[in-house]
């Protein structure tokens, strides 16, 4: 039976298990929005930038444990995506991004709203198309979703041009996808896991250093299995945050240039480095020559093309993370580190990274505190990018799994609030807080409209301190406190909020914190808080850059007493 | 012969676009390459790049990766170490007199080149061989002077029935014949 190329394209997202597109429509795309009210099982969500719907798709695609979709027309609104699928791809987050293309007979002759979106995505898909008739839709919607999700997980850029929306077709979904030269390595090779786990228990101070990978393949019983069978202190990078329950007695914090310094010191000392699913990622490891000087590497991870790319790896083990460790636990013998662990807490006394200091003035870390307290962990945290984002990475219990979404590779400002969207869309049963900053509120803040006009109740913090915080925390550190284009003027945002119809409130004083974050919580709806913090707070712990992770700055103690090493 | 060059061979989809697709993961990931030549094989839907790569300047390892990352990269390997023949072809107009035109043909004939063209103050000559003869020829002809030239870039193929890029009798069917070192994973999507 023939179908149009629209009518192809709607059904296979169906196929898919697409539930939510994320778009904007445009001249290109007219046949697309024309045919999608035939299928009431997709919901469209209008954004207000495309930026929006990209990094929705992102933040949907984290929690739902399915690729998320966004949708945009051609020319200006495919490049508006580009940051969006830049940000995708660096976190490996299934996104699919739709695009419109100008009809087959204007391609490549600067036609209106025409770009080169599959040459200008190139190096930030995991792969892209190029759809030239409308029989390949189907065929190449399964194959994107297949590339998107598996392996390691990616954004894939679907170009199809509008005279390819409207021409017919013969509708046949395949079965299977034949991508012959695509074929992820899943399962660990066993030679590797034995060598990994001798080594394991032989090790007399092994630290487990865990990262995205282990929440995007659910391996979290398995390291919780393999930190208490052998006694290995578990730290994570920033994106490994929500992998490993932060009140776990062999939790030791978060890694690298703002992690705690207990952590930093953990991976110093230690004599094995159990590296699942993280990438040693130069904010993660500091520099690079001094990093982990005592400690046999072993790396297990699902893209070989990350093993040995930033630090020599002893025992490599390609494959998922879930089914290595599968494989390597029963390899592990019970054993316990008692003086390990027990350097480590004496070190976690001495430098406590997590201290927020006696005062009454209102404290960014403060804030963050209060919002765990009141949600005591049942929440979904997404961040934007700054001094926020530390504090957020610092001072919140994460105990949920995958609770903290944050732009990690890209550092994305802006992402913060069409994320929490694309969130909450897919988790509309849970409490998601958009804890954002004021800088990058101001980027993506026009999603207030989407957010209203859609009924998704994303509880907003914006941690307003009036100023580009972490780049005025480098110059007032490195550059002699010259603020170049870092004090940062901005709106009233309740008033703001208020213009968009959704309830706000200012905070300015400490008292009023937890009232206002459990207003914030009992409030049926958005509801946006600003809070007016501290303007020239720092992040400490703070590794210089080039430096090493153990040559952290910490923060000033209100005693004379010189703890830096 | 090879020194710090190697020699990778890539068995790639002929799809519309994939040079570049190649060509941007090495612009990207900033591996600096001596040469790339790619060509159709005998199995339609796919062709073959052999990419000769300067171990001091580019981590190989890490180029071999990026590149078998991409979907349109069926095989990528590196062959430097097997036993195999190199050619490149080279077509070099060179500068003659009639006082020098004896002398040249008299090298042409030594390296086994051919002449493709005769002008009254130039000739062109066709030369094909492995980089040390194209170098040595070249060395030769610049003494004369080089009006214009150009060369393929390396292709290479292994040795012997066995090599880890043979193409099956069967149509559509690559069997690597060596072992790879690790084993087939179930597919388990």
């Amino acid at each position: 039976m023939k179908k149009t190329g629209a009518e192809i394209l709607c059904e296979s997202l169906i196929k898919e298990g697409v539930e939510v597109i994320f778009g904007f429509p445009g001249g290109v795309v007219l046949p697309f929005y024309d045919t999608l009210p035939k299928y009431p099982q997709l919901r469209h969500i209008l954004v207000r930038h495309e930026q929006g719907a990209a990094h929705a798709a992102d933040g949907y695609a984290r929690v739902a444990g399915k690729p998320g979709v966004c949708l945009a027309t051609s020319g200006p609104g495919a490049t508006n995506l580009v940051t969006g699928i830049a940000n995708a791809c660096l976190d490996s987050s299934p996104v699919i991004a739709i695009t419109g293309q100008v009809a087959r007979a204007f391609i490549g002759k600067d036609a209106f709203q025409e770009v080169d979106i599959t040459g200008i995505t190139l190096p930030i898909t995991k792969h892209n198309y190029s759809v030239r008739k409308a029989s390949d839709i189907a065929r190449v919607v399964k194959e994107s979703f297949f590339i998107a999700r598996t392996g390691r997980p990616g954004p894939v850029l679907i170009d199809i041009p509008r005279d390819v929306f409207t021409e017919s077709a013969e509708a046949h979904y395949p079965d299977k996808v034949n991508l012959p030269s695509y074929k992820p390595v899943l399962y660990g090779h066993p030679t590797q896991i034995k060598r990994a786990a001798e080594l394991i228990n032989g090790a007399k101070k092994p630290l487990i250093v865990a990262g995205r990978g282990v929440i995007i393949s659910e391996a979290y019983q398995e390291v919780r299995e393999l930190a208490e069978k052998a006694q290995i202190p578990v730290v994570t990078t920033l994106l490994g945050i929500g992998c490993f329950p932060e009140t776990h007695v062999l939790s030791y914090g978060m890694i690298g240039m703002h992690g705690m310094a207990y952590a930093n010191t953990a991976v110093d000392q230690a004599d094995v480095l159990i590296a699942i699913g993280m990438r040693f990622d130069d904010r993660a490891t500091g520099r690079v020559s001094s990093f982990a000087p005592r400690a046999s590497i072993i790396h297990i991870d699902i893209d070989p093309a990350e093993i040995g790319k930033n630090v020599r790896v002893d025992v490599p083990i390609v494959g998922d993370a879930k089914n290595v460790l599968q494989a390597l636990n029963k390899q592990i013998s019970s054993s316990d580190h008692v003086d390990w662990l027990r350097e480590l807490d004496e070190y976690r006394k001495c430098h406590p990274s997590m201290d927020i200091r006696e005062t009454d003035k209102l404290l960014p870390q403060y804030v963050i505190r209060q919002i765990f307290e009141a949600t005591q962990g049942e929440a979904r945290i997404v961040t934007g990018v700054g001094q926020h984002q530390m504090w957020s990475a610092q001072h919140f219990y994460y105990i949920k799994p995958n609770s903290l979404i944050s732009s990690g590779g890209l550092g994305t400002m802006g992402f913060e609030l069409p994320a929490s969207m694309g969130v909450k869309v897919a988790c509309p049963n849970e409490t998601v807080w958009c804890i954002a900053g004021d800088g990058g509120f101001q980027m993506t803040l026009h999603e207030l409209a989407t957010i209203a006009c859609e009924k998704i109740a994303v509880k907003i913090a914006i941690i307003n301190n009036g100023f580009l915080g972490m780049v005025r925390q480098w110059q007032e550190l490195f550059y002699g406190k010259r603020y170049v284009a870092t004090p940062l003027y901005g709106p009233d945002f309740v008033k703001l909020a208020d213009a968009y119809g959704i309830a706000g409130m200012r905070v300015t004083d400490k008292k009023q914190v937890s009232a206002a974050i459990h207003k914030a919580m009992a409030h049926d709806g958005p509801f946006v808080i600003d809070f007016r913090v501290e303007p020239e707070e720092n992040v400490f712990p703070m590794v210089p850059p080039g430096a090493s992770i153990v040559e952290c700055i910490e923060m000033p103690k209100p005693e004379a007493v010189d703890t830096r090493r | 012969m090879n020194g710090p060059y190697h020699t990778l061979v890539a068995l790639v989809e002929d799809r519309p676009g994939v040079l570049n697709r190649v060509s941007s993961v090495l612009r990207r990931r900033d591996f600096n390459i001596e040469s790339i030549a790619v060509g159709r094989t005998d199995q339609p839907e796919l062709s073959r790049m052999t990419i000769v790569v300067n171990a001091e300047s580019a981590n190989v390892e890490q180029v071999r990766k990026q590149l078998s990352k991409l979907i349109d990269v069926v095989k990528i390997f590196d062959i430097t170490e097997e036993s195999k023949v190199e050619r490149e072809l080279a077509l070099i107009k060179v500068k003659t007199t009639p006082a020098t035109r004896g002398e040249i043909i008299h090298i042409v004939n030594i390296f086994r080149a051919n002449i493709v063209d005769v002008a009254p103050d130039s000739m062109i000559v066709e030369v094909t061989g492995d980089e040390d003869k194209i170098s040595s020829l070249l060395a030769l002809l610049q003494g004369f002077g080089i009006k214009e030239m150009a060369r393929t870039g390396r292709i290479a193929i292994t040795r012997g029935g066995t090599g880890p890029l043979i193409i099956d009798e069967e149509p559509k069917v690559i069997r690597q014949v060596r072992k790879p070192p690790v084993p087939e994973s179930p597919a388990n999507w």
